[in-house]
């Protein structure tokens, strides 16, 4: 055991953090009451309930059997794509394939993913509140959510879109599949993201406990908060630009239709006015998560909190003035160019003072290899790829190369996938024990990881290779010398598969017959860790908490690990004993 | 578990809430504050939904602006004018009812809420017939568009898409607003609301507000370009 | 053809090519720096520090911040970004800026397939010829949807809009072919939307010439309309042989009565062969997509009677 050598005032403030001691344990050895079984019983208590934590529950069902769908399309894509055009799907079919696939993963699973589900799960708990600002307004997202997913879902089984998730007018004025339903459907996911957003942003106001200042907020909040601003501004232009595609298709308004003086490259200005901050409403609450974890398994004060929590601010704000990057090569003015081209280098920069941090925070930490761990380290290791190749793709000459090239499918799986769902895979490992007050094998979900690990670094980064080579995208059938590089990043795609199918089971079964473990498994100092069971009461906590420290002072408080629990009460071992 | 030392925190109901405020509150005053600020924050994303629409229009007026100048000609602006004055009453008369709620004085607030809707209503009535003879004429959007009165001009039927679509959105959000006051009513006719409890009232009004001033951005926008 | 190619880039055989490339390593070297750089430091720092049993009643003892340290890592990169955006701005000026002397091709692009219209008024279908070290601008515009002309050995991708007509330029440096491809979703074969680039020395783009501006003399109709058949890309939907494609292949249609989407049928004689390559969407055959490009303005009368002969040929009225 470590010498301490603190302050000794220090040390007396740790059986603070022990505080989520169980009133009673149930027969299973769950903490009673907890919110699964004691908020009311039965499918319809679910369904009716406004309960920030079982709406989160609720989410990460929808959500996750999206994902599913959403991979099984991108297996499929990689499978046609073992050789050149017609190993299993003619064109038609490879471009509803890759537009669904496209348009599930960014409307129905990754956008709504983090903010939804572990947002709804863990930031009431962080900040100490009850619960979020308007948890009726909160339910209503997620029947919203399912109005819209339905929409997309029927896209899906009639004629699916084969316009590319984008929906470039006047392809998609024109083709005859079923585009309408599926932008109606974003069209309506968006109002869920936006009630989200507008949840989020007066809860953190308004509900913070008492002594919960901004700056003893965890950097999870602050992530989510910037998010929400982005929900919030953003999602309305989009909400009216796919609105103006429908009327388009339907009424022929004629504002993106060239024959009625109109222009399609209009419409691209609006998409990526939305799209563009959108990829930052996808990737900062994984930066939120990693922050977390990071500062979690290495028990170390994250390194420049405040420069941490402030490039949040910063990436939401400047990622309004960046989306002309997407159209380098449609004609802007030179002017335009310029000025996009800069400000993406600016947008840039917070993202890097955040890996420096975070590096820089393992510096003398205590570094546990847990699984989310290994989730957090992968996060540092791929987005840093992906993050330098955005650099590539901001640099005007090199983009004009670049662009709708496999390069750019890279770039943005190394970002969303490298990034945000590392993250959010990660956090999903982080919090399950206190969603579900069990944990899962360790084992297995360490291979899951492994898998997961290898099979993405050979899919994508091999088609950065391909993109810079020249290799399209949006390309059922390809060139005969592309043919290696193809069937190479299709194998680590099925590799990956492997690892994410190993994952849900794993976290599946750790959910029903994981072994119960008691409040503060990592040894955090968070408020959801410190003073709220394992699953936390249907209150959250037994009492408003007092904030006493910080979210992260390890330097000043030895965090209690509250880990294994056998049926028996708070155990919780004295920290320096 | 020796030294799990008592936590040092507010206890539960330390002091008790009245049933108008909802469990995961404070109190009152924290209520009041968090529904304000979520609806302005609602309103925030109304006034850029509604920008997609105006940018819209800025772009298309500057490509052609002579199809502006000429279609808006066939619009009757002093039935516009009568809808804004209506719109503008009608803000007046929702701002009324919360002021005299805030004094108790229910039944006055009462009746200036019904005064409000009717003025709702009358706004959508002179809308209906303005649609409808447009609807009669063909000055409809887009490929619907039949209209032979404007042959000079580019594209005129895109003008009428605009038009359409900027006060068939603004149209809805009256609606919209003319069911949450009907709901207002009742709930004040049941005497849900007095000086101490207002909130739903209070952040509708807003909401009326803000669909009463994007009114008075379309109104010259629309029937005054000239 | 892909002599200069290596390993992260295709050949590169236009002038502005070597720019892009050299901000291009430039990048890749920078960001192998700061990759190693983190990578290196997770890995130091998480080995050395790695959690040890009962760690746990350790305090946290790293530094929770330093000036110092932030404003290093704001600075450079910044810095680093700038040097980056000059450069890159700097070559797409002269990607945007076509010199004075270059020579004109008209661009045209709809589904799914490239025609080009050269100075002199011969066209080709999805392939371009160019001279090498001449300077060459390409006038684009789209018959339908978005289109977007690429060449990767050339480094060069614009995209082709309906409603205007958009300008890039490029000097080929070497000989050889090259791909030519659609970078902008446009539909069902959106990837089958290739050419080539053919570039020429300059005697061999003059004997070239001479051969496009040939029209037929000394062959006959149906000979010269075979020749058509290739080099207009007819080939690339029609068969001759009754194997299916696209389009409904010519073997046998010669006087057949052709069903339509409509349920009228038509006989196929001069007249409605015509129309098909002039207006291919006055008259839609059964079974079949309407995909068919108009020839309108890329085929002569000559050249539409020379196909006209050879479909008769080959489709059974010849004889
Ligand atoms: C999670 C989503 C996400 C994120 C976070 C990003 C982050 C970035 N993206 Fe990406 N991007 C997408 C998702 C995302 N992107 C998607 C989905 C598309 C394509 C959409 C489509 O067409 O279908 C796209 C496309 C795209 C393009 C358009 C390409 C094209 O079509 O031609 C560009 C161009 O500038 C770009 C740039 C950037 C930049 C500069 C960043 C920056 O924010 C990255 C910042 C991070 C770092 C820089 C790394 C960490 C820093 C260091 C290690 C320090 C050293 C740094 C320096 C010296 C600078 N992206
Ligand atoms: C979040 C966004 C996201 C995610 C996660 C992914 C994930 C993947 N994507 Fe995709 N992709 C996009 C967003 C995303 N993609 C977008 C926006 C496009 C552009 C579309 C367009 O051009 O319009 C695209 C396009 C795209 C292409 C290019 C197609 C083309 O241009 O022709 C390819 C090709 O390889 C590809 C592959 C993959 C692969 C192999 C994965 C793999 O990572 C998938 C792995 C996942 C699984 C195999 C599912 C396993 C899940 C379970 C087992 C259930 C889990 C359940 C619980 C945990 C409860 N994607
Ligand atoms: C991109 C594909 C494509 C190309 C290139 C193409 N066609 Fe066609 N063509 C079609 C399709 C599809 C049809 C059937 C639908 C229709 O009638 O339009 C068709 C129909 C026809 C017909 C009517 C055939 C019948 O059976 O009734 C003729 C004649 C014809 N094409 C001639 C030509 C000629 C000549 C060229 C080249 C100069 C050409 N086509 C190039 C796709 C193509
Ligand atoms: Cu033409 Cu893609
Ligand atoms: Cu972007």
């Amino acid at each position: 055991m470590a010498v301490n050598n603190s302050a000794t005032t220090t040390v007396q403030d740790a059986p603070r953090s022990a505080l989520a001691v169980p009133a009673s344990r149930d027969s299973k050895g769950l903490p009673h009451p907890n919110y699964l079984s004691d908020g009311g019983k039965g499918l319809w208590s679910w369904l009716t309930t406004v309960d920030h934590k079982r709406i989160g529950i609720m989410y990460l069902i929808v959500v996750m059997a999206m994902f599913f769908v959403g991979g099984i399309y991108a297996l499929l894509i990689r499978a046609e794509h073992f050789a050149p055009g017609g190993q299993l799907m003619n064109a038609d079919q490879y471009n509803q394939a890759f537009t669904m696939h496209g348009a599930i993963m960014t409307f129905l699973f990754i956008i709504p993913s983090i903010p939804a589900i572990l947002g709804n799960f863990v930031l009431p708990l962080q900040i100490g509140a009850k619960d979020v600002a308007f948890p009726r307004l909160n339910l209503a997202s997620w029947y919203v959510y399912m109005f819209g997913a339905a929409f997309a879902v029927y896209s899906l089984v009639t004629n699916a879109a084969d316009t590319g998730w984008t929906f470039y007018t006047p392809y998609s004025t024109e083709t005859g599949t079923a585009v309408i339903s599926m932008t109606l459907g974003a069209f309506i996911l968006g109002f869920s993201s936006i009630f989200t957003g507008i949840n989020f942003i007066v809860t953190v106001h308004k509900l913070r406990a008492p002594g919960m200042t901004w700056f003893k907020m965890p950097l999870m909040v602050w992530a989510l908060y910037a998010t929400a601003i982005i929900q919030v501004l953003a999602t309305p232009i989009l909400g009216i630009t796919l609105l103006l595609l429908i009327l388009e298709r339907v009424f022929g308004v004629g504002i993106f239709d060239p024959s009625m003086g109109g222009d399609p490259v209009l419409y691209q200005h609006f998409f990526w006015f939305y799209s563009h901050p959108a990829v930052y409403i996808m990737i900062l609450p994984g930066m939120g998560i990693i922050s977390d974890l990071i500062a979690t398994f290495s028990h170390r004060k994250i390194f420049g909190y405040k420069f941490v929590a402030f490039s949040s601010l910063a990436i939401a704000l400047v990622s309004f003035i960046v989306w002309g990057h997407h159209m380098f090569t449609s004609g802007q003015s030179e002017f335009a160019v310029m000025l996009f081209s800069f400000i993406t280098f600016m947008v840039g920069i917070p993202s890097a003072i955040k890996v420096f941090n975070w590096t820089t925070t393992l510096y003398k930490g205590s570094i546990s290899f847990s699984v989310p761990m290994l989730y957090a380290l992968s996060f540092l290791f791929k987005f840093t790829i992906g993050g330098l190749t955005g650099i590539f793709l901001g640099a005007l000459s090199v983009d004009i190369h670049l662009h709708d090239t496999y390069f750019i499918v890279a770039h943005f799986h190394y970002v969303m996938v490298g990034g945000t769902v590392m993250a959010f895979v990660g956090g999903l490992h982080y919090w399950w024990p206190k969603m579900f007050g069990r944990m899962y094998n360790r084992t297995a979900a360490t291979i899951a990881w492994a898998f997961v690990f290898v099979g993405f670094n050979v899919t994508f980064f091999t088609q950065f290779i391909l993109g810079s080579q020249g290799m399209p995208r949006r390309y059922w059938t390809f060139p005969e010398e592309f043919t290696r590089l193809h069937g190479f990043s299709s194998w680590g795609a099925m590799i990956m598969g492997v690892g994410f199918g190993l994952m849900a089971i794993t976290l599946a079964w750790a959910a029903f017959r994981g072994r119960v473990v008691g409040s503060n498994p990592w040894g955090a100092l968070t408020l959801e860790w410190t003073h709220a069971t394992s699953p936390p009461e249907p209150h959250n906590f037994p009492a408003t908490p007092d904030v006493a420290h910080g979210p992260y002072d390890y330097d000043k408080v030895i965090p209690r690990v509250d880990e294994p629990a056998n049926a028996g009460v708070g155990h919780a071992r004295p920290a320096n004993a | 578990m020796a030294d799990s030392v008592a936590p040092a925190a507010t206890t539960e109901h330390a002091h008790s809430h009245p049933d108008y405020v909802q469990h995961h509150f404070h109190d009152a005053t924290q209520q009041r504050e968090s529904s304000k600020f979520g609806m302005w924050v609602f309103l925030v994303t109304e006034v850029l939904f509604f920008g997609g629409l105006f940018a819209a229009y800025a772009i298309y007026h500057t490509w052609h602006p002579e199809t502006f100048h000429d279609a808006h000609k066939v619009l009757d602006w002093r039935l516009g004018m009568l809808n804004t004055f209506v719109l503008i009453t009608s803000s007046l008369t929702f701002a009324l009812s919360i002021r005299y709620l805030q004094v108790d004085k229910v039944k006055v607030a009462l009746y200036n809420l019904i005064a409000t809707f009717v003025l709702a209503g009358t706004f959508m009535v002179v809308k209906y017939f303005e649609y409808a003879h447009k609807f009669h004429l063909g000055q409809l959007p887009g490929k619907y568009y039949t209209y032979t009165g404007l042959e000079e001009t580019v594209n005129p039927h895109v003008f009428f898409s605009i038009y359409f679509m900027m006060t068939g959105l603004h149209g809805l959000h009256v609606l919209i607003g003319m069911g949450v006051i009907v709901w207002l009513i009742v709930r004040t006719a049941k005497g849900h609301f007095h000086s101490q409890y207002y909130n739903p009232v209070e952040v509708s009004g807003l909401y009326w507000h803000l669909v009463d001033l994007i009114w008075i951005f379309l109104f010259p926008l629309l029937y005054l370009i000239a | 053809m892909d002599t200069t190619a290596t390993f992260w880039l295709p050949s590169s055989a236009s002038t502005i090519a070597n720019e892009v490339d050299g901000l291009f390593m430039f990048l890749v070297w920078m960001s192998t720096f700061f990759f190693v750089l983190i990578v290196a430091g997770t890995i130091l720092f998480i080995t050395k520090w790695r959690r040890k049993k009962g760690d746990v009643g350790r305090l946290d003892t790293g530094p929770a911040h330093n000036s110092w340290l932030e404003a290093t890592w704001i600075v450079v990169p910044t810095l680093l970004v700038l040097v980056i955006f000059f450069w890159g701005f700097r070559t797409y000026m002269k990607m945007a800026v076509v010199p004075g002397n270059a020579m004109e091709v008209k661009v045209t692009g709809q589904k799914w397939f490239w025609s080009f219209t050269y100075p002199e008024g011969t066209a080709t279908v999805n392939e371009l010829v160019v001279p090498v070290d001449t300077p060459v601008k390409l006038l684009m515009s789209s018959q339908d949807v978005i289109h977007s002309f690429f060449v990767p050995s050339f480094r060069v991708k614009k995209d082709v809009l309906p409603n205007r007509y958009s300008v890039t330029w490029f000097e080929a440096t070497q000989v050889g072919e090259y791909h030519l491809f659609c970078a902008e979703y446009c539909g069902t074969k959106h990837s089958e939307m290739i050419g080539t680039v053919r570039v020429l020395s300059d005697s061999d783009y003059k004997a070239w010439e001479e051969e496009a501006m040939f029209s037929g003399e000394g062959m006959s109709m149906a000979e010269y309309g075979e020749r058509l058949y290739t080099s207009k890309a007819c080939v690339t939907c029609h068969s001759v042989d009754g194997s299916p494609g696209n389009g409904p292949t010519w073997q046998g249609i010669w006087g057949h009565n052709q069903p339509m989407t409509d349920g009228s049928s038509v006989t196929v004689d001069e007249n409605y062969v015509r129309e098909s390559i002039l207006n291919p969407k006055a008259k839609i055959v059964a079974g079949y997509q309407p995909v068919m490009p108009t020839y309108q303005g890329l085929l002569s009368d000559k050249e539409i009677d020379a196909l006209v002969a050879y479909i008769k040929e080959v489709g059974g009225g010849g004889e």
